[in-house]
Formats: C-alpha cells, structure tokens, sequence
C-alpha cells in the first residue's frame, strides 16, 4: 500500500517543508490514523456526505452525447450534482471534521478556480469556523462569482499578488500564513498535493467517487467500465475515481490543459511536458525552466491553471498505471458547448477537459466499450468567462 | 570529517567568541553590488556570509526578501551564474560563503553536481530551508565527499526528537528559528530563544546559530547572549530596498552591518 512510511510514492512524495511544519504534519498524520477507521468518524463523514453534500450523485448514462459520439457507451458522474457544485465538497467535508478533533479555530485554504475556496467556505460555515482564504488576483477577476459566494459565506478572500498572480502564489501564501499560525490553524489543502500525509488523505477522502461508481456501474450493467477519464489539475477528481479501481486493469486517463497547445509553452500539461522537481512540500512533476525556477501555468481554466500535480499521479505515470493526455483550450470550449446542447448540462470548464478527450476516443472504440467520465464540477462559474470568449456565437 | 566551515564556527566558539552571518540575496540589485557587498560586509567585521539563490516560489520567506529574489530573477540571476560569482569573488576575499537555497533548484541542477560545483568554486555550507534531514540523504552524502557543510534548522515547533535528529544532520552550524513564522523584520524577539538552545545544547556542542526576525544591533546582541552566532537577513535586505537608488549604497550598508557586527562582537570573550 502506498504511501510509504515516509509518505512516497516510489521517488515521488515526501515532506518538503520549513521545519516549523514538521512537527504539524506528524500530528495530522497521527490525527488522521486514529480517527480514520473509527465508527464515529464513518459514521459523522457520510452523514454529512448524504444529508449535506446530497450523496450519492448519480452515475448517468449520457445517451444523446454517446449517440452523437456514435462509439463507446458514455456514463457521467454527476459530482456537478453535489451541494456547491463540484467533488470539492467531499474532501473539505472529511477534512473539516478532522480540524475539528483535532481543535483548531482556524481554517486556512488555497484556491483557484474557487471551488474549492467555496467548499472550505462551506463547511467553515455550517461548522462556525473562522476561515480565510488565499486567492490569486488574476483569478479573482475571472472568477468573482466564486470571491463573492465566499464572501456571503462569512470567509475572508485574500487577494495574493505575487508571482502569477494564480493558483500557485496563493499556495505560497496559505503555507506562509501556515507556518505562522500553525498552533491553531489547519490548512486545509484541496488537492491531492502538498507535503505528505496530505496527498493521502485528499485520495481517501475523494475516494468516494470511484466507490460509488463501482456499485452503480455495477448495477447499471452487470460489470465494470473499459476505461475512466478525468481532468487532472492537482488531480484529486481523477485520483477519487481512479484509486477504488486501482486493482482492476481498466484503462485510467488523466486530461490535463494543454492551453494554447504544448508547443506554444502556454499550457498546463505538467504531467505530459514537466519533468520531476520539488514544489509546495512535495516531489512531483512540474512546469519548470532549466535553472529549476516553477514556469507559470496557462489554462482557460482556472482549477487546472497549476504547474505542479499530485504526487501519487507522478507515480502512476512512471509506472504506466494511468496515461495523461492533455486538451487545449479550444477543444474544451467545443467539449463545453457539446455537452451543454446534447444533454442540457453546462459542465465546469476543468470538466470540459475530461469530456473533450471523450470525444476524440468514444468515436475510435466500439459500441459495446463503456467509458466513465468525471463531470467534476457545473459550469455555473464559468459563464461569464466562456460568455466573453465566445460574444460573437451567440 | 569535520568541515571547513565548522573547524572556523567551532573554533570561534571555543575560543569564546561569537560569530555574525550576515545575508543578502545573490543578485541584488545586481551581481557587481553584491561583490562590493560582500566585501564590505566583511570589512564591517561579518565572519562569514549567507547568500539568497533567488527562486520563484520563497515560500519560507516574508515580502522584504521576496522582493529581492523576484528582482534578481528578472535580472536572469541563476544558480551557475552565482556559483561562478563565488568562483571570481574568491580571487577578493576568502570569507566563508553558505548558500541559502531552495531545494528545487539543486534538485534539477543535480545533487551530486551541487556539491562537486560548491566545492570547486569555494561554497563552504548550504542551508535549504524547505528539506528537512529525513528528505535530505542525497544531499549529506555528496556534500560529506566536498567538504559542503549542510545546516538544517529546528524552531520552536521542533520537539526533543527532531531537534535531536537536526543537531545531528548538521554540519557546519545549527540553525535555530527564533520564532514560527516566514523571514521578515519583528519589532520584538520571540520569548523562550535562550530555553530553546538550552535543549539543543544537551544533544550537540556543534555551533548554533539564532536568525529569523532580528531586526536590530540590539535584538542581535540580546540574542548573542546565549546563541553562538547570529544571523541578520530581511533587515539588511530591507536596508538595500531603502538605498537602490542611491549612489552611497554600499557605505550605509557597510555602517548597518558594522553596527550590528560591533554589538555582537562586543560580547566576545578575551
């Protein structure tokens, strides 16, 4: 089972951090080990995954993109469907009641797209927990939708202006204020990133996805799918459908943004164009120049708009577990429309990914090939930023 | 073996004397100003010097030294490009030089490489404030074989089984962090340094040396107190930002860094 001891998967992993977090991280460790497999945690976790998150989702096959599609059967798991409209909701959840055992006041996040801002919002809020959030200012602007439901939500948006002024630089910041505060804050990382043991705990927490797809897939067609896609920025949707699946030899495949084309280096392929290196506590792939400094990410969307990805995804590369494709702007753009018009879901650009590699594999295989997808996220965020892109279409 | 850095820091102890680690970030405001900076900082009595290799993502740093390391950065500053700074420089002066680096760029300059280049222009220690000893093998191993001594900190988060483990790992000097937090100017010092390095001392008689938040002469000679050695960084860099534009840079820092140095030095014994 992986990770290790030390929290490595194979080379990749670790705890790169200031010394101030060691000791921390050895207490979220222990924290995370003692209440994991308790009755009382299962127990308060799916409540709340049930009767707050509003799972299970459903697993829905999506007839009219398949026809369209005119190959493999195409199922969707409806993550878009849970409370603050993304996967992002099943982890803060998991994490917030582990903050919670553990006794902190405080809770700290990074963010991108917003969602996953959202989501600690969320639950800080249904908890009565102080919490701040770290935000690039160019994502900020792109996505004021998010910055001001966080806002209602009772959280503290803090602008980051450093760096590219993205996802990355308010991860530099959250760690900042970590190191600082780190007595009576939890940092409430949303991706399967960052120092070990959170890489882990984000997979365990996400793994819900993959568990519920297993049972209704089971249901839905007697056996297993042929392959599941999904989008991959820091990786914690693929990493929740994958891992359950993770003995079987089904095809896992990770989309990642490939922006304006790998080519042009305006991309966010880490996986398909990095090289390993270590940044924000873990050994991973990144985006980085010869000299070793992080290069900045480019992607329509903001929750894939990151030059590192989880570590446990470095590992599947290397062994040839999972393949990692990547998809430009454009294409997700058109994914974006597709879906939208053949079964009246507008999905989350980061989704659209995941949805636009479908459409260039379900036309190859045959009709009897079932592919799942991670609709990860809805499009409600994007409206404005797609509406934009497009003014002339419409 | 002992290295070179730790004979002078040990020696420097032994004899009572304590010892002053000034930093500044490789690069700025240029390459030529950190030559004469570091030149005079050794005439202001520095006994060796802590050099920021500029990098992307400081995320143990607060905004002062941020700051510098974004401008040299823009300057096009890299890791061979300061590796062969120090090769020029030690044609000038002889002063210890210890890098203070983030892990990523040593990790794609190459470990091994790392430390066969320090050695061969003259780097005597490295600090990476982001890879604790349990990550760190690689990096001790090559550095034992060329005389690189590598200092890992402990803070006050750190308890009695780390700080064992880091006065173990280190070479050269021990790192103390007087408080939790990133790099940056403090108007108090942190309460409990002194009881801190009591506990050190009970697992190494190797150097230790307090930095983070020391701000001023005074908080340095407090601090020299019961550290061994004292480090200076975001207040001299804060210092540099104040005096980019100005034609007598090099002399206001040389007066900071001689009034900090007097203080420290003024508790040597002998």
């Amino acid at each position: 089972m992986l990770p290790d001891k030390k929290g490595h998967y194979g080379i990749f992993g670790g705890k790169f951090v200031p010394e101030t977090l060691m000791s921390a991280l050895e207490i979220l460790e222990q924290a995370y080990n003692k209440i994991k497999n308790t009755k009382e945690f299962k127990k308060e976790f799916n409540y709340y995954l049930k009767e707050y998150a509003g799972r299970p989702n459903p697993l829905y096959l999506a007839e009219r993109f398949t026809k369209k599609l005119n190959g493999a059967k195409i199922y969707l798991k409806r993550e878009d469907l849970n409370h603050t409209g993304a996967h992002k909701i099943n982890n803060t959840l998991g994490q917030i009641i582990l903050a919670r055992y553990m006794g902190k006041t405080r809770i700290i996040a990074e963010t991108g797209a917003g969602q996953h801002g959202v989501a600690t919002a969320t639950v800080s809020a249904m908890f009565g927990l102080k919490c701040v959030v770290y935000m690039g200012e160019e994502d900020i602007k792109r996505q004021e939708l998010n910055v001001l439901r966080m806002k209602f939500l009772g959280t503290e948006v803090v602008p980051v202006s450093s760096g590219s002024k993205t996802l990355k630089d308010a991860m530099n910041e959250a760690i900042r204020d970590w190191v600082t505060n780190v007595e009576d804050t939890y940092y409430l990382i949303g991706s399967v990133a960052g120092p070990h043991p959170y890489p882990m705990i984000v997979r365990d927490f996400q793994s819900v996805i993959g568990k519920e797809t297993k049972k209704q897939i089971l249901d839905k067609e007697k056996r297993f799918p042929d392959y599941l896609v999904a989008c991959v920025g820091g990786g914690s949707n693929a990493m929740g459908l994958f891992y359950p699946f993770l003995k079987t030899n089904i095809k896992f495949i990770g989309v990642e943004a490939a922006g304006h084309g790998i080519e042009s280096g305006q991309h966010a392929a880490t996986l398909s164009a990095g090289s390993p290196g270590i940044l924000h506590g873990s050994l991973s792939y990144l985006l980085q120049d010869e000299n070793g400094q992080i290069k900045i990410a480019h992607s329509i969307s903001a929750g894939l708009d990151y030059p590192g990805v989880g570590p446990e995804h470095s590992y599947f590369k290397d062994i040839n577990r999972a393949d990692y494709v990547s998809i430009t702007d454009n294409e997700a753009l058109e994914a974006f429309h597709l879906l939208s018009q053949t079964e009246g879901i507008i999905p989350a650009l980061e989704s659209a990914h995941a949805l636009a590699y479908v459409m260039k594999l379900a036309p190859q295989l045959s009709k009897d090939k079932i592919i799942v997808v991670c609709l990860s996220g809805r499009g409600d965020k994007d409206v404005d930023a797609v509406g934009r892109k497009i003014k002339n279409l419409y | 073996m002992i290295t070179e850095l730790q004979k002078k820091l040990q020696s420097l102890k032994d004899s009572g004397k304590k010892f002053f680690i000034p930093y500044i970030t490789a690069g700025y405001p240029s390459l030529a100003i950190t030559e004469k900076l570091v030149i005079s900082m050794e005439q202001a009595g520095a006994d060796a010097i802590e050099l920021g290799i500029p990098f992307s993502d400081p995320l143990a740093d607060g905004p002062i030294i941020q700051l510098s390391s974004y401008e040299a950065l823009l300057k096009g500053v890299t890791l061979s490009g300061i590796f062969e700074f120090v090769g020029n420089l030690r044609n000038k002066t002889k002063i210890p030089i210890i890098f203070m680096t983030y892990y990523n760029p040593v990790y794609k300059y190459g470990i091994e490489q790392f430390s066969i280049t320090a050695e061969k222009y003259g780097v005597s220690g490295v600090i990476v404030p982001d890879l604790p000893p349990e990550e760190a093998s690689l990096l001790i191993k090559s550095a034992k074989d060329h005389n690189l001594a590598v200092t890992f900190l402990f803070t006050p988060t750190s308890n009695e089984k780390r700080i064992k483990l880091i006065t173990s790992k280190s070479t050269g000097f021990i790192y103390y962090v007087s408080l939790a937090g990133v790099t940056g100017t403090r108007d108090k010092l942190a309460i409990s340094i002194q009881q801190k390095i009591e506990d050190a001392r009970k697992f190494t008689d190797k150097p230790i040396a307090v930095g983070f938040g020391i701000s001023t002469p005074m908080q340095a000679k407090e601090v020299a107190a019961f550290a061994d050695g004292v480090i200076v960084g975001s207040a001299i860099v804060k210092k540099i930002t104040e005096n980019v534009d100005k034609p007598d840079i090099i002399e206001n820092i040389k007066k900071f860094v001689m009034e900090i140095s007097n203080e420290i030095h003024s508790l040597n014994k002998g």
